[in-house]
């Protein structure tokens, strides 16, 4: 792996009346390459791909530098196949990067020493390692002998764990008998019981509803209070990273788009805003101030352009009789999708 | 060392309450595969008695006695197979595994080796009842039971090294179960596990003798019937020790490189 000058020495040098931040995930230029085989369709094709193969190079992660602090709960966004889910594997060590560098708790992820594993987890909505046919109490008692942690930490973290997740009467349950939900909840308690001190969460609370969803956040966030966990997650459920999540990092084709706090976000990319009003004399015309998305009764929403949002007020609150008017951000799912779109057509 | 004991043990205990689930599977699984032995034994009895009743030292109570005790031998070369290597490689499951501190090759020995506690329990009244047909000519010294007990498990010890090699190749290409069957070919004929390996031609007497084969099925069967002297039975246990150090070692060089390309597909 090529020697290249780190993010965090540059950000020191120019920054060197500032205590010296030392981050617990510390990535620089990091890329993933894989080598795709490719060919057209049909007989001739395939026979020719025998003496002569072509391959493209897919880049899934390419060149992104960023450093994450102890106690960071840092959201990852992007599209399906922006590289998320890649850079979640090259630092819990699954892959191996194809060139730059990446360091979490002072190790190379990919030499997956002892110590580094015992401190990290990798959740995976989709994916599980409780004994399926077994309760979890038992695929519990395995992650303890795994972990080598002893018998009274062990207990005494299972069973605050299952008391915080409200799991008393499912662990004695064969797995393949719980519920999806249910069934994600014992993966994550799992997953937490030798106390790691960074969790890779890729789309823990996927296909779970809403009140499932919900639990599953304030867990995390409560994981994080108590034990200064750094966590790193991604998720297609905006609840999740408003929940969670101050700061954000935004993947697109393999490259980062944004790397800061979530409102800066949406000031950055969201070139309107909304205005909620209710009218005191009833329904008027209001095309004339911006895009009406919704008038009903008294009652009325307006996107206007950002730069324009304080004339727009100022007109509204001057000509038309306002009972109540606000001024919104726009939903951060907008904010995304305009973000990725944006990429797309730039693409 | 305490911490790995404390894993084996807690692993294999999972095991046997996994297996324990499917304990009427487990049975019919193993009455079915009794279904081979048994033809090798009636065809191999048939022949010692056309033959004024031995054939190359083997009578129809010694070819009994093997036949039974390849039963058990065979239950303890089940391992993990190369197809669940291919499983496991290609669609990513590997990534769970190679997320604990602990090498997957320790759970597939772990977890297999608690199933072997099962399958002997299961396997007890199945060979009672082959030995009631069948009259078995089987009556081993101390030495021989005692060199027995650990043959079988060195047996799964050098099997479980050996598929896993194989499935590894996996690591470089993605389609590789005739690979496999290659190897299971040269398995049935080298091993004892088709014929004793006394009965075949010399020259394949002599090719097996560098092979690993043997340590894995003739040698554990041959060590409890009273086929060997007991300098061939310790060295075969030395024969054993070898062939699972060269697996070993063989393990971890292609491992080291296999690993730098698995690609965690699929998860």
């Amino acid at each position: 792996m090529a020697k290249i000058p780190s993010l965090l020495v540059v950000f020191q040098r120019k920054n060197k009346h500032l205590p010296k931040p030392i981050p617990i995930i510390h990535v620089a230029r990091l890329s993933k390459h894989y080598q795709v085989p490719v060919r057209e369709a049909g007989l001739r094709q395939a026979a020719r791909a025998l003496i002569q193969r072509q391959h493209r190079t897919v880049k899934a992660v390419d060149e992104i530098s960023f450093f994450i602090h102890p106690g960071e709960v840092v959201g990852f966004l992007g599209p399906n196949g922006a590289g998320k889910t890649t850079t979640l594997k090259m630092l819990s060590g699954l892959l191996h990067p194809t060139s730059g560098q990446v360091r979490v708790l002072g190790y190379e992820p990919h030499r997956r020493q002892r110590a580094f594993l015992e401190q990290i987890t990798l959740v995976m909505g989709n994916r599980n390692q409780l004994a399926w046919d077994l309760p979890a109490l038992d695929s519990f008692e395995l992650q303890r002998a795994i972990y080598g942690i002893p018998e009274h930490e062990y207990r005494q973290r299972r069973d605050e764990f299952i008391a915080l997740l409200d799991l008393q009467d499912l662990v004695h349950k064969p797995v393949r008998n719980l519920s999806l939900g249910e069934r994600m909840k014992m993966e994550i308690v799992g997953a937490l019981l030798h106390r790691p001190q960074v969790l890779f969460l890729d789309e823990p609370t996927i296909g779970l509803d809403v009140t499932m969803q919900r639990r599953i956040r304030t867990f995390i966030s409560e994981y994080n209070r108590r034990y200064g966990a750094s966590v790193m997650l991604t998720s297609h459920y905006m609840a999740d990273v408003e929940a969670l999540c101050k700061r954000v990092i935004v993947i697109h084709h393999g490259r980062i788009l944004y790397d800061g706090d979530l409102s800066g976000l949406v000031e950055r990319f969201s070139a309107y805003k909304t205005i909620n009003l209710t009218l005191k004399n009833g329904p008027v015309s209001l095309e004339q101030y911006g895009e009406v998305v919704s008038q009903e009764g008294s009652n009325a929403s307006l996107r206007v352009p950002k730069s324009e949002t304080s004339r727009i007020t100022s007109r509204l609150l001057t000509e038309q009789a306002v009972a109540d008017l606000t001024v919104v951000d726009p939903p951060i799912e907008d904010v995304i999708e305009t973000v990725f779109n944006q990429q797309a057509e730039a693409a | 060392m305490k911490r790995y004991l404390d894993f084996y043990l807690t692993n294999m205990k999972t095991a046997v309450l996994v297996e324990f689930q499917y304990r009427w599977a487990n049975y019919f699984y193993m009455i079915g595969m009794i279904a081979e032995p048994v033809i090798y034994l009636v065809v191999w009895s048939t022949v010692a008695e056309a033959q004024g009743g031995q054939v190359g030292g083997y009578t129809a109570g010694s070819f009994a006695a093997y036949y039974i005790v390849w039963t058990l031998v065979r239950n303890m070369n089940i391992v993990f197979t190369p197809y669940g290597w291919e499983e496991r490689i290609q669609r990513g499951r590997l990534s769970m595994e190679l997320l604990r501190p602990i090498h997957p090759l320790h759970n597939d020995v772990a977890f297999f080796a608690g199933w072997k506690l099962v399958v002997i329990v299961l396997w007890l009244p199945l060979a009672a009842f082959l030995a009631w047909i069948f009259k078995p000519t089987l009556q081993p010294s101390l030495l021989e039971v005692g060199v027995f007990f650990i043959a079988i498990w060195g047996a799964y010890l050098i099997r479980t090294m050996a598929l896993s090699l194989l499935g590894m190749i996996t690591f470089w290409t993605t389609r590789v179960s005739a690979i496999f069957e290659m190897y299971f070919a040269a398995e049935l004929v080298l091993s004892g596990r088709l014929v004793p390996m006394s009965l075949m031609p010399e020259w394949v007497q002599r090719l097996a003798g560098f092979l690993p084969f043997q340590w894995t099925f003739g040698y554990p069967i041959e060590s409890l019937i009273g086929a060997l002297t007991p300098g061939e039975l310790i060295g075969g246990l030395g024969m054993q020790a070898l062939w699972i150090g060269i697996g070993i070692l063989l393990v971890n060089v292609v491992w080291r490189f296999g690993i730098r390309r698995f690609s965690a597909v699929g998860n």
